[in-house]
């Protein structure tokens, strides 16, 4: 029988119910601005402060340092380019970040190469952890920022923030995690990573695309990248998304609140993972295993196919998912992540990312687990690369 | 930029026509590399100067395999002369387009039909321009699929 079974959540998550319902009265009743200063802005006004230290709450952050944006790449954005150009004026003008940062923060980085900053990019092991030696090789006192993010997107790796965030301040160079994958899906407190600034953004924990938050530490100053009407105390121009903001703050209470249930869907990621490589011959995990990756991240290497063709395949049994083939986006190179680990290009081709939630059932996996390998073997046997290895092996 | 395939394209994805080998192939012709994600194998049975059969196997995205599957239905049955006057533009508009950045599919799907008619030409021992089109297109390599700039 076909399912449909959304195994996509990296990329982006249903916007929940709950979420709906706590959003309409800002679109329909509630719709005031909240730098009017009548009723229908000040009944705004406490909505968005209320939202704001609820936010705020989930991170182990004070209200006062959460500020909202438009999306996560506004977030890296802005704290990549903001502290860069706010050590500039401190003679700063070196940014140290990963290999396997998301592409939001590396062409951040990319920007300010070209504006004159040096940038070091932190190799990781094939696990996708960032060197630290490489870290304490590189960093000087002329390093504005280090910026590594919390959780890779594609093979999930944690990365040992609070490690990394002591190293930059003995430096005295700022910390920024991009925790976009993170947050909601394994614990985040600010205070215990020790960051300066943390991204995070709704659309991956069932809030509407559209709105995401920067936290930045009390007392940590860098340069504004949207400039406006004195809105976010000054720091980013706009009349606040509010709608999207009250979405954002009900829908990381309830990933928060849901965080034990990430147990069971590490369970469930690990049930896909034993499965798929004991059925699939040629088939390699990409990324660490057990507590070292995100709960719902899986990456699977399949060699002699392509990645696309997959994702195409899957897709017409009802099967969503993503892959990090070169052919799937607009560049003709594989993922950065999987060449960061040293995956060769032939396996990068053929990679496959499932991201399951706390929504993905056994039923699902078992649906999957029964479509993927008749998939993978319809590929192979029009894959040329392959005739030539079942030749080999005769 | 648009990804999206036409129905075209969707139809001899989802059924690629010619999919296979012919063990006693009169021309065979390979192109592309598992490096940058594409290779297209093509397997010509000639007769009388006519392609009577022709298969292929391609490791490659969406697009590969439908311009791959696409080309094979375009020159099966012609004569070898139709076939070598095949070009991409001809695939793509017999697919009904291709999103920009899978234009270079369909020069692998053009190239792999000269590399076998050449391959056909040399096993016949007859002397002909192709062969040494396919020799320019082998020695490119790597950088055959290079030529789209980024948009």
């Amino acid at each position: 029988m076909k399912r449909y079974v959304y195994a996509d959540n990296a990329a982006t998550t249903p916007v929940s119910r709950e979420v709906v319902d706590a959003m309409m009265p800002y679109l329909t009743e509630k719709w005031g601005n909240p730098s009017s200063l009548h009723a229908k802005g000040r009944e705004a006004a406490i909505a968005l402060e209320d939202a704001r230290g609820r936010i705020a709450a989930c991170i182990g952050a004070d209200a006062k340092e959460i500020f909202f944006t438009s999306c996560g790449s506004e977030s890296d954005n802005w704290a990549i380019k903001g502290a860069a150009y706010a050590g500039k004026k401190r003679g700063k003008t070196h940014i140290i970040t990963s290999a396997i940062e998301h592409h939001a923060a590396l062409h951040a980085c990319a920007a300010l190469e070209k504006d004159g900053f040096t940038v070091t990019y932190l190799g990781v092991d094939k696990n996708g952890v960032v060197s630290l030696d490489e870290l304490k090789a590189a960093i000087t006192d002329k390093t504005a920022l280090v910026s590594v993010m919390l959780a890779n997107n594609e093979i999930g790796t944690i990365e040992p923030i609070a490690e990394i965030a002591k190293i930059a301040h003995e430096h005295g160079a700022l910390m920024f995690t991009d925790a976009v994958q993170a947050v909601g899906n394994i614990p985040v407190n600010v205070k215990e990573l020790g960051v300066d600034m943390l991204a995070f953004s709704g659309h991956k924990i069932h809030a509407p695309k559209g709105i995401a938050a920067l936290y930045i530490k009390k007392g940590v100053r860098i340069d504004n990248l949207i400039d406006g009407g004195g809105q976010e105390r000054s720091k980013r121009g706009g009349t606040e998304n509010m709608p999207y903001i009250i979405g954002l703050a009900t829908a990381i209470e309830n990933a928060v609140a849901r965080l034990p249930e990430m147990k069971k869907v590490a369970e469930l990621r690990d049930y896909l993972m034993d499965n798929i490589l004991k059925a699939i011959p040629y088939s390699t995990l990409n990324g660490p295993r057990g507590d070292a990756r995100l709960p719902g991240n899986l990456n699977i290497g399949f060699e002699f196919i392509e990645g696309e063709s997959m994702l195409l395949l899957l897709d017409f049994e009802g099967i969503a998912c993503s892959t990090g083939s070169a052919c799937s986006s607009a560049s003709l190179d594989p993922s950065h992540v999987l060449l960061a680990i040293g995956v060769p290009h032939e396996r990068a081709h053929g990679s496959l990312r499932l991201s399951i939630s706390t929504d993905t059932t056994k039923e699902d996996a078992d649906y999957i687990l029964e479509k993927l390998p008749p998939i993978i073997q319809r590929l192979r046997d029009m894959s040329p690369l392959y005739e030539s290895v079942t030749k080999a092996n005769v | 930029m648009s990804m999206l395939y036409s129905e075209e394209v969707m139809d001899h994805f989802a059924n690629p026509r010619n999919v296979g080998v012919i063990e006693d192939a009169d021309g065979v012709g390979e192109i592309g590399n598992a490096k940058c994600g594409d290779i297209m194998k093509m397997y010509l049975k000639i007769e009388n100067n006519i392609i009577v059969d022709v298969k292929f196997k391609t490791f490659g995205c969406g697009a590969a395999v439908a311009t791959s599957s696409m080309a094979t239905e375009m020159i099966k049955g012609k004569s070898v002369d139709d076939a070598l006057s095949l070009t991409n533009k001809a695939v793509i508009d017999a697919l009904g387009g291709l999103p920009a950045v899978k234009i270079h599919c369909s020069v692998l799907a053009e190239e792999a039909v000269k590399c076998a008619l050449a391959d056909y030409y040399k096993k016949q021992g007859i002397d002909h321009p192709v062969i040494k089109e396919a020799e320019e297109i082998m020695g490119r390599g790597e950088d055959h699929d290079h030529a789209i700039p980024e948009e």
